[in-house]
């Protein structure tokens, strides 16, 4: 198993972390969609922003080691793309970070501004940094939009993930999934531009 | 020259002296010595306390006559604090308050019945969440007179009880927490 990226594809470590991220930051949106419109009475009304607060935070830190592990590889070969469509491929790429880094500071904010800590899953407790009077609402609509504008940029991500797989047939997708192949010549490297 | 100074003075510490009694009062939010609380009643095991911290009004009062007594009061809703800003954030959201849409809340008096022992029944129109409604306030007379700074100043407290679906404010919190009672302190300098 390659732990590490290669120029042929990317290690264990990148695909464990990018697939959960994806599942957690689609969940974090169906849950944040789902909860905000919970009845007062109903069950879930404490409990489901309980989670969404500890996912948050632990998607933080994985969203740290992701863009650490991220500088300290080598980038795949993207070369069987077209050079506009890797321009547009690496802006969707590294835009993802500064936004789920803003959805997840944006979040943090509404619940700690007034000093209150993060609980995260009973286990411990992120303290507040910074307490504003009325930041809430600012944090709340940033987190609301960004959170939209998450979904929009992972749709986007995926449908051009489907089409390279679908239409361009290229290894693009399913490199995300299985790792480099240990056989070196695959169709990307012979689709190589000279 | 001197003697007419002195005489202007004489005249202002007269003037001072004598009891102005029908007066404009300033409600002195400056220094903080009026609060707009509510209290609401959590799951009918407790109550919920908040409050307006942004807010501004007037009244005028004469003490040989109580019954021509007149308040307004305009209410910044988005100053709205229970010392916890997540249920901030929702209650002035459109499941509650509605901030964006509705900045602000007023009280506007229509006729005060003093009711003797410092008492009266203030009757006015309270516009909140968009919904103007006659509300009546039990005004209760602290105390006025002379403060130490060369003012001069009123003060009293209210209470009333609002019904949140006559005001638009329908998200279900609950049978025991229909109601919200306003708990209200004002002092006012006399302008």
């Amino acid at each position: 198993m390659t732990i590490r990226d290669t120029s042929e594809g990317y290690g264990i470590v990148t695909r464990l972390l990018h697939w959960s991220m994806a599942l957690a930051v689609v969940a974090m949106f169906a849950l944040g969609w789902w909860m905000v419109g919970l009845d007062y009475y109903s069950p879930y009304y404490r409990s489901a922003p309980d989670l969404h607060r500890s996912v948050g935070i632990v998607l933080l830190v994985a969203l740290a080691l992701r863009f650490g592990w991220r500088t300290a590889n080598v980038r795949p070969d993207d070369r069987v793309l077209t050079p506009r469509e890797r321009a547009v491929s690496h802006i969707v790429h590294v835009a993802f970070y500064p936004l789920l880094l803003a959805v997840m500071v944006s979040g943090y904010l509404i619940s700690t501004v007034d000093g209150r800590p993060i609980d995260v899953f009973g286990l411990f407790s992120v303290p507040s940094l910074i307490q504003s009077k009325g930041l809430e609402d600012a944090a709340g609509f940033a987190h609301e939009w960004l959170a939209y504008l998450t979904i929009a940029l992972a749709t986007l991500h995926s449908a051009a993930a489907l089409k390279h797989h679908f239409v361009d047939k290229s290894n693009i997708l399913t490199r995300m999934w299985s790792g480099p192949s240990t056989t070196p010549s695959s169709p990307t490297e012979r689709m190589r531009h000279p | 020259m001197n003697l007419r100074i002195a005489s202007l003075g004489l005249a202002a510490v007269l003037a001072l002296g004598t009891p102005v009694s029908a007066a404009e009062y300033e409600i002195d939010t400056k220094g903080a010595h009026a609060s707009i609380n509510f209290r609401i009643k959590h799951l009918g095991f407790s109550w919920l306390v908040g409050r307006f911290d942004t807010f501004s009004g007037t009244f005028s009062y004469d003490d040989k006559n109580p019954g021509a007594a007149k308040v307004a009061v305009d209410i910044d809703t988005a100053s709205l604090n229970s010392n916890h800003a997540e249920r901030d954030k929702h209650l002035r959201s459109a499941d509650f308050l509605d901030v964006a849409k509705f900045p602000k809340a007023s009280f506007v008096s229509k006729s005060v019945t003093p009711k003797g022992d410092g008492k009266a029944e203030i009757t006015g129109d309270l516009t909140l969440h968009g919904v103007t409604k006659p509300v009546t306030i039990a005004a209760t007379y602290i105390g006025g007179g002379e403060d130490p700074w060369g003012g001069f100043r009123q003060g009293f407290a209210g209470k009333t009880t609002l019904v949140l679906a006559d005001f638009g404010i329908t998200k279900d919190l609950g049978p025991a927490a229909k109601e919200v009672e306003l708990d209200l302190h004002v002092e006012g300098v006399r302008k």
